[in-house]
């Protein structure tokens, strides 16, 4: 019998594992998370959600279509999407459209397609897109809602959408309503003006036993996915292990110096997005190091700007800033962490 | 049981195993005409010492060798040499090899020999050459001849490790081979320890082998130097490398061989091959194959005599199943895809494993790297391999050789875990050959401008040369020139002269 004449490669397995498969896992791994999130913060979540998601898979298929690449077959690879979602989970929960448009443009255009695509970019799209946000319309990145216990009102999803498209709010609330500081924002603010943590902490009843109110459980369900994720082998353990443990570390440190000036360890875990960036983007393996060393190296040095940046950095938290800055010193460190080979005796630099 | 080492990496593969271990091991029954390649092996191809209808006897020497690194063939059977002609070789090239081709006449009569009484007797170099007369290679896959593995070369041997590890999924004929001949592989043990002088004997075979380790260890007890030792299943534990560190712990240096540490390893088919090489004088004129995958109907082990046309065995295995699609001779993982089953078995087809299209399913959709490092982590040198596919693709080839591409044993490990299913072993491949061929290359250059000098030099040599006999020849020339007008100016005196008694004669005559 002949058979085709086209030559194939060993190894000649069926496939064990997916990029999309990978990407979907992830995507599940997030919705513990997400359910937590719109619970505590209203349909705004959601809205945001399905917005960056629309307008991430649009902006992906417009530009592969100028690139003349496969368009449906690389959609389905399922990296916009996630890109979208995670954008989205950075957002203030009422944010307008166009907002979110250019976040999302920019993540996926600029930051991931002029780069080549997917598996190419230097820098995490979402993160990239979050901080061009941040810095071009900082007053709309800042106007948080209150929690669920905190809140008078709050919209139904149906407003949810109005509110993102024409900014006009329900009659029985007014701006102010969503307009409020989060608990990091409180810190940094009422610390600069003089007063301890004991005095901002019984001013304010957004603070809880860990951090703050809601965002306490949002960080216990994104540690949940993430510790799913673990389990299934879909992320390295390195990255966020390290993380999470300079973090704890460093914060330790500072509070054990000074308990009413630096928040404790525990609040830093649980506040902001530490459990979302340790478990959800700093392990964005595109943008990661590679080498297991250097996953060590990249998670710690993450955590230890997080921590930095949240203490006297200008901005509230720093997970974006944090994780931006070690894709950029990723392939240094990827050079230097070489792993030593079997059959040599020192390890390569 | 003594302490196991794990290696780095490696990955858990399906076996598949079973579906071909039901069944004994069968004899394979002579083809109508028996292909014999003069290569089959690394190293040099045989010389074809027969002509064209010559008849030759069940194990008589049909090539033979000169060189180091190379194996004589023999007549798998009795019949006529019918013809010697180019033929597809069971190689990735597909290239045509010279290829003895016999009729067998059906007598299978053997070649008289003299039996050795006692091999201990035997002088170990005469030992290592009858082994190498007999042909015998390495019937892992690599097919190394063994003669120069058995040459401790000054070295002290601690260990002969013999690897019936059979990690890549689907082959089982090592397996087949130890369950029902335990004792061939345990008098091949004797011989190859008598070689090298080995303190000690290990037969390595993973776990799920239990039949094949049940089977040696009723036997082995019998011999304090021998030991049969049972190791965790995860692929390529049977590589060579892999499988020095997991029986004690060492890395086998870069550059070197488990000789540097003591150690020599060689398959079980091996010892088993120079049991009936050296105890019954019969060279390596056969081997056991599996015949197995979902695309053939009765999955089995063959004893098959070399130079067996594939086409044979699969139809011995109830045939193709309508969905058969591709035929790769040795494992999932390191095999290679033949276009054609008129291929003949040589000595290094340990597996002719039958696909259909769910055993390849997902390797045409090809993503980009995402750089997951879920190559790193599986590579057993610890090498990084979605790094090199960088590189590779860049055709950067020094970072390639910095970053150790000549260490990739072409294992398969990263592939198989790659999400984005990028064939990385076969860019690693390219890459390697890349290199080689640019060094040839260089190597040709180089020699290409000694020789452009040595013209040069040559040329303006004779030139230097010409010139000194053109210079030489001028200045005879010039000596000459003066020479004629000697002779000229005597031609012209006799003319004159001559004239002048004309002249004279004339005047005489005027006179008169």
């Amino acid at each position: 019998m002949e058979f085709s004449q086209q030559q194939h490669y060993s190894p000649q397995t069926p496939a064990q594992a997916s990029v999309s498969r990978v990407m979907l896992n992830v995507i599940l791994a997030l919705i513990p998370g997400i359910a937590v999130y719109i619970h505590y913060f209203g349909w705004g979540v959601l809205v945001n959600i399905v917005l960056a998601s629309l307008f991430a898979l649009l902006a992906e298929g417009l530009i592969l279509a100028i690139r003349r690449r496969p368009v449906v077959t690389t959609l389905m690879d399922g990296s916009a999407l996630l890109t979208g979602i995670l954008l989205a989970l950075a957002l203030p929960s009422y944010t307008a459209w166009w907002v979110t448009a250019v976040g999302i443009i920019f993540a996926i255009i600029i930051a991931k397609q002029l780069y080549g695509g997917l598996g190419l970019n230097p820098f995490n799209p979402a993160m990239t897109g979050y901080v061009v946000l941040l810095i071009s319309f900082p007053l709309e990145m800042t106007r948080w809602n209150p929690p669920l216990e905190l809140a008078e009102q709050s919209m139904n999803l149906l407003e949810a959408f109005r509110y993102s498209f024409t900014g006009s709010l329900p009659q029985r609330m007014d701006i102010d309503m969503i307009s409020l500081a989060t608990p990091l924002d409180l810190v940094r603010g009422r610390l600069d003006m003089g007063f301890n943590l004991s005095q901002i902490r019984s001013e304010y009843s957004i603070f809880s036993n860990l951090s703050g109110k809601g965002t306490e459980l949002i960080n216990i369900a994104f540690l949940a996915g993430g510790l799913w994720l673990l389990y299934r082998r879909l992320i390295d353990w390195r990255i966020p292990a390290a993380l999470l443990s300079s973090m704890l570390l460093i914060s330790a440190v500072f509070w054990l110096i000074n308990p009413e000036f630096y928040l404790s360890p525990v609040f830093h875990l649980f506040a902001g997005a530490t459990m979302l960036g340790a478990f959800f983007i700093a392990t964005d393996p595109v943008t990661a190091s590679t080498t297991p060393v250097g996953r060590l190296i990249f998670g710690a040095g993450c955590g230890l700007l997080i921590y930095i940046i949240r203490s006297w950095g200008g901005y509230p938290d720093g997970v974006a800033f944090a994780v931006l800055l070690m894709n950029l010193s990723a392939p240094l460190i990827d050079h230097f962490s070489q792993p030593r080979i079997t059959g040599y005796r020192e390890r390569k630099s | 049981m003594s302490k196991l080492y794990r290696f780095p990496g490696g990955v858990k593969l399906p076996g598949h195993k079973a579906i071909s271990t039901s069944q004994p091991i069968r004899k394979a029954p002579i083809p109508d005409r028996l292909f014999v390649p003069l290569r089959q092996h690394i190293g040099s191809a045989a010389e074809c010492i027969v002509e064209k209808g010559q008849r030759v006897l069940k194990g008589q020497m049909i090539g033979r060798v000169s060189d180091y690194v190379a194996a004589p063939v023999h007549a798998p059977s009795s019949g006529t040499v019918i013809d010697i002609q180019k033929f597809p070789a069971a190689h990735a090239s597909s290239l045509p090899s010279d290829v003895i081709i016999i009729e067998p006449d059906g007598k299978d009569e053997w070649m008289q020999s003299e039996p050795i009484a006692d091999i201990t007797e035997l002088d170990k170099s005469e030992l290592r050459n009858m082994i190498r007369f007999a042909g015998i290679v390495g019937l892992g896959g690599a097919a190394f001849p063994t003669f120069i593995k058995l040459n401790p070369a000054g070295h002290q041997i601690s260990k002969l490790i013999l690897n019936g590890a059979e990690c890549e999924p689907y082959i089982s004929c090592d397996d087949m081979l130890m369950r029902e001949r335990p004792h061939e592989v345990i008098d091949g043990a004797k011989i190859m320890r008598h070689a090298l002088n080995a303190e000690q004997v290990i037969i390595a075979i993973e776990d799920n082998k239990p039949e094949a380790i049940a089977a040696l260890n009723t036997l082995a007890d019998e011999y304090d130097w021998l030991d049969v030792q049972g190791i965790p299943v995860i692929y390529p534990t049977g590589g060579e490398r892999q499988l020095i560190k997991v029986l004690t712990g060492k890395d086998v240096p870069s550059q070197g061989l488990p000789l540097d540490l003591g150690m020599v390893v060689s398959n079980v088919a091996t010892a088993a091959a120079i049991h009936h090489a050296i105890d019954h004088q019969q060279p390596l004129i056969s081997r056991i194959v599996t015949v197995t995958g979902s695309g053939v109907r009765s999955p089995q082990n063959f004893e098959a005599l070399i130079g067996t046309p594939m086409s044979d065995l699969i139809e011995l295995a109830g045939g193709y199943t309508d969905d058969a699609d591709r035929l790769v001779v040795g494992g999932p993982m390191m095999g290679i895809t033949l276009k054609t089953d008129a291929t003949p078995v040589v000595k290094a087809s340990n597996c002719l494993l039958v696909q259909t299209p769910a055993d390849h399913a997902g390797e045409a959709i090809i993503r980009p790297c995402i750089r997951c490092g879920e190559c790193v982590k599986v590579c057993p040198v610890k090498l990084l391999p979605q790094q090199l596919y960088w590189y590779s693709q860049a055709k950067y080839h020094d970072d390639l050789q910095s970053h150790n591409l000549f260490d990739c044993i072409e294992c398969g490990c990263c592939t198989v875990v790659c999400p984005s299913h990028i064939p990385l072993v076969q860019y690693f491949r390219f890459g390697k050959s890349e290199i080689w061929k640019k060094q040839q290359e260089t190597l040709k250059a180089d020699r290409a401008r000694e020789r452009s000098e040595a013209k040069t030099l040559r040329l303006e040599r004779i030139k230097a040369e010409k010139k000194a006999q053109h210079a030489a020849r001028a200045k005879k020339t010039a000596a000459g020139a003066g020479r004629k007008k000697e002779i000229e100016a005597a031609v012209a005196r006799t003319k004159a002269k001559k004239a002048g008694d004309t002249g004279s004669a004339e005047n005489a005559t005027d006179n008169a």
